[in-house]
């Protein structure tokens, strides 16, 4: 039985347009009819599939005022921002709009329902209109049906945003099916920062998560996405990614995997422009039955260009993860410069760590090479600390800490690090022995 | 010159090799297509017993049932027709003793691939494949002294059931895969050799193929067993005739290594361009065992091939080199597993491919390390060489692992030979096609010194043959 549906959330406006109404209905279409993901497809190779379950869950009530309040007093992940969103539960519970300086030069930065109200003609152009091809196009379909809460960020050409935009999207209700979505659309040599946080409110509040990303890059533009998954170990979240870089954008996309249940994260990077240049980080840390199913595909259609990828898992307990990433480079994108790592770090003998990196090189004159590793903490190395007086335990946790650094020093912002190693610390402190 | 001319030059490339056939002139003919009446016949030609004749007809059920891996592998699999080939001819002759027994047309054939020289030169012993039958199988006394067999399949299973029978299509079993399957229902031909516990053979054992009917599928069975303690190395090497329809090479090799024995086998596969090589190749190791593959793909229009490992005892240890040349119209869809299931056990795997103008060369991997286990190690290089601005290459790997400090490491790199490395050599005197052929032979060069001399010498020259058309 499927309850998505048989509770809409009040909140699908009526007079939504003619061209989103259609997204919908074929989001929907293709929900019901693409068939459920099945190890046989490569694309889910190595996932549990069996275990993926988006039945039960239904949009959720608007949260009471006493809850919303509490969740935009824990929105504290970044303080200096140029706009916030808070969600929860797909409920607007606060909108920070930007400085009106901003929206003199264009700037838009919007929840996404009034972006649809207000910006038809762009949202009708970008909404909903790239979705990955890594296997999970029947969940696209679904949150096509049913998104109404997200941001949109809109920064029109040559202008510059220093301070990031931060978007919460908290769960808070049981059973809850959560749509989160991200637009971004940067114009020639715009320049923007942007960080989406996804919350529990509680521990055991279990949810059902498909989130959409999207990063449109213009000529030159500059675009840094961070992401943090802290949903808690009863969710199951699925997020979308995807960038579009034109010639010389320079996109970084970086996320922090630190929740779920089961979290399947595909990130999908498409460079059509000579000179462009797309850096894709992940970091995450596994414990209990917690599965991380990541898949990435770095399109290389144009040459000259450049992609980098740094996934880094770290295992504890009886997890397990799967790295799935392709290179694609197109027949004539010579010039091409395309990496991908892969680094898993074991940390309990019954952890599982699964990595396929692919590469499909149809041109000649390219640099490609992708790596993977799996393996323990260096036994030498803790010997030479603790030969040196810090305990083995001590010792641990800084060869462990030294591990996420890679990744968090890319961060760029000392607040929201700092954030980030408490988060990842209270999660592993008690489990480093 | 510019890429238009050399790809144009890539499509000349030497196909005449290999390239003759006598007239057909068979005594035992199947016919085309598959059914229950051509296994009844493969079946009673030989003689067989009941047993294979029923592990036959089980395998064919299986081939009926499995579909076509198309979910995961090239759709040119489906450019096979199962009911235009034959599945089984023989020129009737039982597997000569001496070189003047042979049958003067098949001497001739083997006279221009050259095994009377190679013969002379190190071959302990000769087992040459005329199409299905071993036409020519000799060993020298010192080895029939030590207790080895060496004979062909249907040979083994009937002279020394006691041997082969517990180990047949254990390995690989007939449910493996779709080609397994069909190679388990129509065997016929392949080596099965046994070496005693503690028998160290010196000098390898070696055998050519050769496919020389047109539209005739060649489905040979390799079983080859080394006792506690043996060693033994083994060679294949194939060339065959050019036909004008598609032909079909599905062997099955399995490899038994027990506890502390060595086995090390040597392909080099050059097929012409239209046959599909669909081989299934995996050895067992035991406890302190050595299994290593040394595979080099040059001819065939696909080659899908992953020898494997399984690691099954503790201090077992693995390991894959393979080299894959893919010209124009060819896919090398090469690779290696490593199945670890004992502690202690390590794997290797080295894969070189050079793509020439359209060609195409994929490497597919899988490593595997279920359980808990403690101090494995593998560690897999894949680089690849695309000559032209359209070749193509590909990487799949697939790694899992789990368990105490086990090591794995995966590294793959795409690259073209420089521009200055080519100007330097021309600057020097040498021609584009000829500073080509040595960048490529330096790409491999290491490699190919895991060959015995003999073979890396003709690799070097196959090579050459090959490059010659793609450039200068």
């Amino acid at each position: 039985m499927d309850t998505l549906l048989e509770k809409p959330k009040a909140a699908h406006p009526a007079n939504e347009p003619e061209w989103l109404a259609h997204r919908r209905t074929e989001g929907r279409k293709n929900f019901d009819s693409l068939p459920e993901p099945s190890p046989k497809d490569d694309r889910w190779r190595f996932a549990s599939t069996g275990r993926l379950q988006t039945n039960g869950y239904a949009s959720a009530a608007a949260p009471t005022n006493v809850v919303l309040a509490r969740l935009i007093e824990r929105s504290d992940l970044v303080g200096d921002t140029a706009g916030r969103l808070v969600y929860a539960d797909d409920t607007l519970a606060q909108f920070q709009e930007i400085d009106p300086e901003l929206s003199a030069q264009g700037v838009i930065y919007l929840p996404v329902l009034e972006a649809i109200a207000r910006h038809p003609e762009l949202m009708e152009k970008y909404f909903l209109q790239e979705g990955t091809e890594l296997g999970s196009e029947k969940y696209f379909g679904l949150h096509a049906s049913q998104v109404i809460a997200g941001a949109v960020l809109y920064i029109p050409k040559g202008v510059r945003v220093e301070k990031p935009f931060v978007n919460y999207y908290w769960s808070s209700a049981a059973d809850a099916a959560l749509f989160p979505h991200t637009l971004i659309i940067a114009e020639d040599n715009a320049e923007a920062a942007l960080v989406d946080c996804y919350l529990s409110e509680t521990e055991e509040n279990k949810a059902l998560a498909v989130g959409v990303s999207n990063i449109h890059a213009g000529s030159g533009a500059n675009v840094f996405r961070k992401v943090v998954q802290n949903w808690n170990e009863s969710c199951t979240s699925f997020q979308l990614d995807t960038t579009v870089a034109g010639r010389d954008a320079q996109v970084k996309n970086l996320a922090v995997n630190i929740g779920s249940e089961r979290a399947r994260f595909e990130n999908q990077a498409r460079i059509e422009g000579p000179g462009a240049d797309v850096k894709m980080y992940s970091l995450t840390v596994a414990e209990r039955h917690q599965e991380f199913d990541q898949r990435t595909f770095q399109i290389h259609n144009a040459g000259n260009a450049v992609s980098d990828l740094l996934y880094k898992n770290a295992l504890l307990d009886r997890s397990r993860t799967i790295f799935s990433g392709l290179i694609k480079v197109a027949e004539g994108a010579q010039q091409t410069d395309a990496y991908q790592t892969n680094r898993n770090l074991l940390l309990d003998p019954a952890a599982e760590a699964n990595a396929l990196p692919g590469l499909e090189i149809l041109a000649n004159d390219v640099k490609c090479s992708h790596g993977a590793t799996t393996g323990n903490v260096d036994e030498d190395a803790l010997f030479y600390m603790m030969s040196r007086g810090v305990p083995r335990r001590t010792a641990m946790q800084l060869m462990v800490y030294g591990f996420f650094e890679e990744v968090i020093e890319k961060v760029e912002s000392e607040e929201l690090a700092e954030n980030l190693r408490t988060i990842i610390h209270n999660k592993f402190q008690a489990k480093i022995y | 010159m510019s890429d238009t001319e050399l790809q144009d030059a890539a499509l000349q490339v030497d196909t005449e090799k290999g390239n003759f056939s006598y007239p057909e002139d068979y005594a035992y003919d199947a016919g085309t297509g598959l059914s229950k009446e051509t296994i009844d016949y493969i079946s009673k030609v030989k003689g067989e017993d009941e047993w294979i004749h029923a592990f036959r007809m089980k395998a064919l059920e299986i081939f009926r049932k499995k579909p076509m891996p198309t979910n995961w592998a090239t759709k040119d699999l489906e450019n096979i027709d199962f009911d235009n080939i034959r599945y089984y001819l023989s020129k009737g002759q039982q597997p000569s003793r001496t070189w003047e027994e042979v049958p003067d047309d098949v001497k001739e054939t083997f006279e221009r691939l050259g095994i009377p020289e190679q013969e002379r030169k190190f071959l302990a012993g000769v087992e040459a494949q005329f199409d299905s039958e071993a036409a020519y199988s000799r060993m020298k006394e010192d080895l029939e002294k030590e207790g080895v067999i060496f004979v062909g399949s249907s040979e083994g299973l009937e002279k020394y059931p006691e041997i082969f029978r517990p180990y047949f299509g254990k390995v690989i079993p007939s449910s493996d895969n779709k080609f397994a399957a069909l190679n388990s229902a129509t065997f016929s031909g392949g080596s099965f050799i046994y070496v005693p516990k503690g028998v160290k053979l010196k000098q390898p054992l070696q055998a050519y193929f050769r496919i020389n009917a047109e539209n005739f599928g060649q489905f040979e069975r390799t079983l080859i067993i080394a006792d506690e303690g043996a060693e033994i190395t083994y060679m294949e090497g194939c060339t065959a005739p050019k036909f004008e329809t598609a032909t079909l090479h599905s062997a099955v090799v399995e490899l038994v290594a027990l506890k502390n024995a060595k086995i090390q086998y040597i392909t080099v596969q050059n097929w012409s361009n239209n046959v599909f090589n669909l081989v299934t190749k995996r050895g067992m190791a035991d406890e302190g065992a050595e299994v290593k593959w040394i595979d080099c793909n040059i001819g065939s229009r696909l080659t899908m091939k992953y020898p494997g490992v399984v690691l099954k005892g503790r201090g077992a240890r693995g390991e894959v080199l393979s080299i894959a040349l893919a010209n124009e119209g060819q896919h090398q869809d090469t690779g290696a597993k490593m199945m670890h299931l004992a502690d202690d056990t390590s794997s290797n795997i080295i894969s070189k491919s050079i793509s020439i103008g359209h060609g195409r060369s994929t490497y597919r991997g899988q490593v595997h390390m279920p359980k808990h286990l403690r101090n494995c190690r593998n560690n897999t290089e894949c680089d690849a060489l695309l000559i032209n601005t359209n070749s193509r290459t590909d990487t799949y790997p697939a790694i899992t692992t789990r368990g105490e400090n086990n090591t794995v490491q995966h590294e793959a790199s795409v690259s073209k030979v420089s521009a200055e490395q080519i100007f330097y050599m021309m600057q020097r005197g040498l021609s584009e096609g000829e500073a080509m052929s040595l960048a490529v032979n330096g790409f491999v060069n290491d490699l190919m010194k895991a060959f015995p001399m003999e073979y890396s010498v003709e690799l070097k020259r196959l090579i050459d043959m090959e490059m010659e058309g793609s450039v200068g």
